[in-house]
């Protein structure tokens, strides 16, 4: 055993330091044992043993020695990682690690609802917030506050499900139905408060069509209303040429077509060129180059008086879509039917990522 | 609305191209479905000059003519017809081209004369009965020009979607219309090939009562008929309308009847004014009344059906009996058959809701109700009427029987609006200039009554736009006509919203993204169902009996379409729903409505793997209740489960039932593995949030514990002890790690094991308090419960 005072001591600790880099596993782990082990360690006795030096040799050499500890214990760490890998690399040689691995089942979301969060998603960029209501509704809501004369021919656009009263009479306007469109909500939200309102609401409307190839008698909605001092028609074009922009590609053309709604006032319908042609006319759009997408407007100034709302202060537009229609155009369905059934063929092609 | 170009193109006396007309009407408002040939396709003719004429050496009814087509080869055509001269053009079929009874051009060789080509009439082309000779064109086109350049060719049908709100667009007139103004033209009535001199006054004003060609006229019912007019045109001769008038119904779809229904369907068409014809021998007393149907009345319609008619509904009546339902369909015992002589003209306005109403209560939609409901010009109606009167006049004869009446019991005007030219900035954002919003509303027949005067400008509505009755309307007629796509797209300021989102979206996010993210499918199905539970909620009108009640519940539905993917020979079923269901609530029967959370597993709980030798373990109960579990973590977190009657239900902190799991009845093939689900009410005011709870700073001691327990005690009591009796000796955590049933244990008992983990906040257990604390906890569960513990 070296003395303390021996510098010799530091070069044959540098030595065993050099070849900690060679030995094999067991040689290593008596090595640690014999240099850093805390009852016979060379390096430890040594340590020890600097109480009994001056001063300023112990200053010195007592900084040796514990850099030589970090070194010692850094290369025996380094050795065992080294000597692992080695292990397990010669353990995986004797593997044919080609064989597949342990799967899971894949979740997904359904592709309409895939559809409306994006949308809820873009709207919430510029400021709208997610409401909600109820799908039975009253004559009232769904037709009367939104502006829809009685006998009027407009109401042949809603094929309406009314529910059985069973015996019960339920008064004009109470009589309770399966709204026909999300638009209730809109008086919901008006009547909770004064403006502005800014909000999307998706959610299930029904119709009393035939379940067939295009039609669905409940499908999936999704509008919008934004109503506040000086928001008008410039608005409503910006707002949603800003939403086909980021919906389908940046450089998508909108065009705007006078229509009819009873709830709003001007009316149009929004275009958008055609994905599949670009705009020059094919089958998918009868040859028009434009792909009809939503229904949109001024809201009519009968409906904001309907909701306790000044027309004459406040202004704003409402839109309406189909994400059941653009989840069909993007994933190219053939059948609306698809999106109602539970085939799990169909369901679990919507996992991947993307869109 | 089926539109024919043709008509329009007599509107504005100018030929049109239909894609041209399609766009701009789209950009209107009123957008084209579909374009449709209307009789024969002429693209493949063109125009020929005879150079020379000669007589057939061997055939005295035949000419050998020399034409020139303008291909620059002249062709030795024969030809039959007797009018063929040289230097005039005809229309010319070139080799090749298919004529519009299928043959083709070839090649002939008639009686040692070749022909390569022909010469055609207007009957070979299909354009009328004309079969005298060729149709001679009188044009200046050159040889070549292609024969649709110079002749009216085959129609084209437009399919117009007019929304309800333009009843103007109806009628021809009313297209041409909105054409002018986006062209630019004037557009007026076509001219009438052919028309009668007739000297035809104004008819004479009455009230509610007139004397008409010896009939009387009355109108009972004001509120339901507000004009009336009528005349008696006597000597009638019953016969087939005109070709140029047939092919105008054609073009619309509307088949031919005789000349006098033709006429006033061709004005209906054009003028949007329905109007009908009786046979004037027909009339009982010598009355017509317009009146409200009485109890028990009933009608042959013209479409032969015999109808009861509902009370009420508007009738036009003679002295005994009803003759017509007011503007749906008049009755067969009055029509104008083949051997009427005499007719009266009928040419009303009737109240849109009363039509309508009627319509609906009979099931009888016709041209005419579509028309009256949406609204009639009842001030166009005198213009309507006396174009009626000539037309039928021109293609049928006779002469009106004294002068016709108008009974107009309270004459009014069509309304004058006051405008604002600044609410037009406020509604639309731009601001437009006095003259552009004076020419968009003069474009759609409005006049302007006063320049702007206090901020405003009157302004009268044309009486064909029943859709027109307030300032905004014309705001939107402005911005129409001026065109959507003109105005601005810049996206300015907003105030975002001041609410928050409704807090049941961010739960049923949270609900897709947790079951999707175990590996589960989203799925949505009909809310309506064939059948469910005695609470459901029916529809009173279903289209189907598939579709009749409402869902109570999601679990029924997801295990349709659990068996829906057996059919498919799918065996690994994994889905979720998140939507409504509905209940008639105990005390009054109304529908309520609940927000639900269901899913259902059936099959492989993981893909098969090679090292299980490609079976996979099925999903089992022990699965459901951990979904079960995270659901109700997601959905409903003050929820608790219990054991009830072989399942597991969920309550709320009231104890009403919150859910329940379990297995799941369904109808399974042989090869289908057990069906799983469960199915809980989605609650949004059990949102916590969480409490952070500091990390333990004192190493665990875990023991694990096995004892036999009667068969008919449950892990729940035995849990439920350690748990409270353990508190004080640092018992951390109780879980259950094992349970065993078997010929080795005495009868009626089974064995389970238990992990007990012990810790305490302040310091390291040592072993022997950990022991002390495991025979204490022995001891309660021997001396409590009587288990036997097995081992420790």
């Amino acid at each position: 055993m070296t003395t303390p005072s021996d510098p010799a001591s530091l070069d044959v600790l540098r030595q065993r330091l050099a070849a900690v880099a060679s030995l094999d596993a067991a040689a290593l782990a008596a090595e640690e044992i014999a240099v850093l082990g805390r009852k016979q360690g060379e390096l430890t006795h040594q340590l020890k043993a600097l109480a009994t030096l001056a001063l300023d040799e112990k200053r010195a050499r007592g900084a040796a020695l514990n850099a030589l500890k970090l070194e010692f214990e850094a290369a025996v760490v380094a050795r065992r990682a080294e000597l692992a890998h080695a292990a397990s690399a010669a353990e995986a040689r004797d593997i044919d690690l080609t064989m597949p691995g342990r799967q899971l089942w894949v979740g997904t979301r359904h592709p309409v609802t895939v559809v409306i969060d994006e949308i809820v998603a873009i709207f919430r960029e510029i400021g709208f917030a997610v409401a909600l209501g109820p799908e039975i509704e009253n004559e009232e809501r769904n037709f009367g506050a939104l502006n829809f004369p009685p006998d009027h021919p407009a109401l042949d656009m809603h094929d309406t499900l009314y529910l059985d009263p069973r015996g019960a009479e339920w008064p004009v306007g109470e009589r309770l139905l399966l709204r026909t469109h999300t638009s209730p909500v809109q008086v919901r939200v008006m009547r909770a408060g004064p403006p502005p309102y800014r909000v999307v609401i998706p959610g299930l409307a029904y119709r009393n069509d035939p379940f067939d190839a295009s039609h669905a008698p409940a499908f999936a909605q999704i509008e919008g209303l934004a109503v506040d001092e000086r928001v008008t028609f410039v608005d409503l074009k910006a707002t949603l040429t800003h939403f086909a922009r980021r919906f389908f590609r940046p450089d998508v053309k909108v065009r705007f077509r006078p229509s009819f709604f009873p709830f709003t006032e001007p009316s149009a319908e929004m275009d958008v060129s055609c994905a599949i042609c670009g705009g020059i006319g094919c089958a998918a759009c009868k040859g028009t180059g434009w792909m009809e997408i939503l229904g949109c407007g001024m809201v009519h100034e009968n409906v904001l008086r309907n909701c306790d709302v000044d027309p004459e202060r406040y202004t704003g537009f409402a839109f309406g879509m189909g994400p059941a229609r653009m989840a069909m155009l993007r994933y190219g369905l053939p059948d609306i039917r698809l999106l109602y059934g539970g085939d799990m063929r169909f369901l679990s092609q919507f996992g991947a990522v993307g869109r | 609305m089926n539109v024919s170009r043709q008509w329009l193109e007599a509107f504005l006396r100018r030929r049109l191209d239909s894609t041209d007309v399609a766009w701009r009407l789209a950009m209107l408002g009123a957008p084209v479905d579909a374009i449709e040939p209307v009789g024969v396709d002429l693209s493949a003719f063109v125009v020929a000059v005879v150079i020379e004429v000669r007589q057939h050496p061997d055939a005295d009814k035949l000419r050998v003519t020399l034409v020139d087509d303008g291909s620059g080869t002249i062709s030795n055509v024969v030809c039959g017809a007797p009018n063929v001269k040289a230097g005039a053009k005809y229309p010319f079929a070139r080799l090749g081209t298919v004529m519009p009874n299928g043959m083709k051009i070839e090649r002939r060789t008639l009686r040692g004369e070749v022909s390569d080509g022909m010469l055609c009439s207007a009957r070979e082309l299909g354009l009328g009965e004309d079969h005298d000779g060729l149709l001679t064109l009188e044009t200046d086109a050159a040889p070549g020009a292609p024969l649709t350049d110079v002749i009216d060719g085959g129609d084209e049908r437009l399919i117009v979607d007019v929304t309800p709100n333009r009843a103007d667009l109806l009628g021809h007139k009313g297209i041409a219309r909105e054409l002018a103004a986006s062209l630019g033209v004037p557009y007026r009535l076509p001219d009438i090939a052919g028309e009668a001199a007739l000297d035809l006054p104004t008819p004479a004003r009455f009230g509610d009562e007139a004397p008409v060609g010896g009939i009387r006229l009355a109108i009972d019912d004001r509120d339901g008929c507000p004009r009336f007019l009528a005349g008696v045109i006597r000597g009638v001769r019953i016969g087939a309308s005109p070709e140029w008038l047939q092919r105008r119904l054609a073009a619309v779809g509307v088949r031919a009847i005789n000349n006098v229904v033709d006429a006033t369907n061709y004005v209906m068409f054009e003028l949007n004014q329905p109007m009908h014809a009786y046979d004037a021998a027909t009339l009982r007393g010598s009355a017509i009344v317009v009146r409200a149907a009485r109890a028990g009345e009933r009608i042959t319609t013209l479409d032969g059906v015999d109808r009861a008619i509902p009370p009420g509904t508007l009738v036009i009546a003679d002295a005994d009996r009803p003759i017509g339902v007011a503007g749906v369909m008049g009755g067969r015992a009055t029509e104008v058959t083949n051997t009427t002589s005499d007719i009266l003209l009928e040419c009303a306005a009737f109240d849109p809701v009363r039509v309508r109403r009627a319509r609906r209560a009979l099931g009888l939609s016709t041209d005419a109700s579509h028309r009256f409901e949406r609204g009639t010009d009842r001030w166009g109606a005198v213009d309507a009427f006396r174009r009626c009167i000539r037309l039928i006049v021109t293609v049928a004869g006779g002469a009106l029987d004294g002068p016709a009446v108008d009974c107009f019991p309270a004459p009014t005007h069509p309304p004058r609006i006051f405008l604002r030219p600044s609410r037009v900035a406020q509604v639309l954002g731009v601001d437009l200039s006095w003259s552009t919003i004076e020419n968009q509303l003069v474009a759609i027949g409005a006049t302007i009554v006063s320049k702007p005067d206090d901020g405003r400008i009157a302004v009268d509505v044309p009486g064909w736009r029943p859709d027109i009755t307030s300032e905004i309307d014309l705001i939107e007629e402005v911005a129409r006509l001026y065109g959507y796509d003109r105005l601005p797209t810049d996206l300015g300021a907003f105030r975002p919203g001041l609410r928050e989102d409704d807090p049941a979206w961010g739960v049923m996010e949270r609900i897709r993204l947790a079951l999707a993210g175990h590996g589960l499918s989203e799925v949505v199905t009909l809310p309506m169902v064939a059948a469910a539970g005695a609470g459901a909620a029916k529809v009173l009108n279903p289209l189907s009996a598939e579709h009749r009640v409402l869902r109570d519940a999601l679990l029924p539905s997801l295990v349709r379409q659990v068996e829906a993917n057996w059919a498919m020979q799918t065996a690994d079923v994994r889905l979720f729903e998140v939507g409504a269901v509905f209940n008639l609530a105990a005390n009054d029967g109304v529908p309520t409505e609940t927000l639900r959370a269901g899913f259902v597993v059936t099959g492989s709980r993981a893909p098969a793997h090679w090292t299980d030798g490609g079976t996979a373990r099925a999903w089992d109960r022990w699965d459901a209740l951990g979904l079960f579990r995270r659901l109700i973590d997601l959905a409903h977190p003050a929820a608790t489960i219990q054991v009830e009657a072989g399942e597991w239900i969920a309550r709320d902190a009231a104890g009403a039932m919150a859910g329940r799991c379990g297995s799941c009845l369904a109808d399974a093939p042989p090869w289908a593995s057990a069906v799983f689900g469960g199915e809980i009410t989605v609650a949004f005011d059990g949102m916590t949030t969480p409490a952070f709870r500091p990390l333990p700073v004192y190493p665990a001691v875990t023991r694990d514990l096995a004892m036999l327990v009667k068969v008919d005690q449950t892990s729940a009591v035995v849990t439920q002890l350690l748990t409270d009796r353990g508190a004080r000796h640092g018992l951390e955590s109780v879980s259950v790690i094992d349970e065993y049933r078997g010929k080795a244990l005495a009868a009626g008992t089974r064995s389970i094991a238990v992990r007990l983990v012990f810790r305490s906040a302040e310091r390291t257990l040592t072993d022997p308090e950990v022991e002390q604390a495991i025979v204490r906890l022995r001891t309660s569960l021997e001396r409590e419960l009587d288990v036997t513990i097995r081992s420790t």
